[in-house]
């Protein structure tokens, strides 16, 4: 901190943008709502997911993606899986990478990974009962 | 912060290998590392989905991993991941109430989470072996 007693920029310049970025609450919050639907969608597929796709066939699961309520609760399911894994991969890689080039680096992969995963999932299950 | 100095003699905050090891420690360490085989479990899921579009032949491909012995270990681990994150994801929503965080609480819901997470997927082995 030697230099700042030379430096051109203003006490208040120095400080600006170093301080929370106001998303806190929000973070906090989009966690515990997605959790609680977690909590439920995820005990609902694993368990329906277990009993129809137990032969492992193709055909097996098609018949389970083709029907309408499991449709629905897997596109539900990916979509809220990957926001909510997104938030909690993001408090991990604050706590632990320090180095600002990788730690921009891996946020951004944090989030485009998680984006192309869930358009690619969702156009899937889309795909198996509208497509050609 | 480049340029400050800790003065030698002051003590520093104890880190993991000097606290005794107590379940609630290893509770919230479980959770952290559950999360992230998850994180890895999502992306599994979400090619599953592209590849089951993607058409019978495509699945051919992935289809006997599935069954395999390798795989079958997998399917596993991730249900035993996603049954203790969910049983401590709920311990954690109860503890943003302010219930449960005094030791004895703590210690208690942690031994269940744990204890979840064993029996949830050999209850699913038997459900699917010797139920419905």
């Amino acid at each position: 901190m030697a230099q700042s007693d030379r430096s051109m920029r203003s006490a208040l310049g120095r400080v600006r943008h170093h301080g929370a970025a106001r998303e806190g609450t929000g973070h906090f919050i989009a966690m515990r709502f997605t959790s609680i639907a977690l909590a439920i969608l995820s005990l609902w597929f694993v368990i329906a997911a277990a009993l129809s796709l137990r032969e492992g066939t193709y055909l097996s699961v098609i018949d389970f993606l083709a029907q309408p309520v499991n449709a629905v609760g897997v596109i539900l399911l990916t979509v809220i899986s990957l926001y909510h894994m997104a938030l909690g991969m993001q408090d991990v890689i604050l706590d632990y990478i320090q180095k600002p080039s990788s730690k921009i680096l891996l946020m951004l992969l944090n989030v485009l990974v998680p984006l192309a995963l869930g358009a690619g999932a969702v156009f899937a299950v889309l795909h198996l009962n509208f497509g050609v | 912060m480049a340029g400050v100095t800790r003065p030698e003699d002051r003590p520093i905050s104890p880190h993991l290998q000097i606290w005794r090891w107590h379940v609630t420690m290893l509770s919230s360490i479980l959770h952290r590392f559950t999360g992230i085989a998850l994180y890895g479990a999502a992306i599994l899921f979400a090619v599953w989905l592209m590849i089951a579009a993607a058409g019978p032949e495509t699945y051919a491909y992935i289809a006997p991993h599935l069954t395999a012995w390798y795989g079958q270990i997998v399917l596993y681990l991730i249900v035993a991941s996603l049954a203790y994150h969910l049983a401590n994801g709920i311990r954690h929503l109860v503890f943003d109430t302010g219930a449960g965080l005094n030791p004895g609480d703590a210690d208690t819901s942690a031994w269940f989470a744990l204890l979840f997470a064993v029996a949830a997927p050999v209850g699913l082995w038997l459900l699917l072996t010797f139920g419905a």
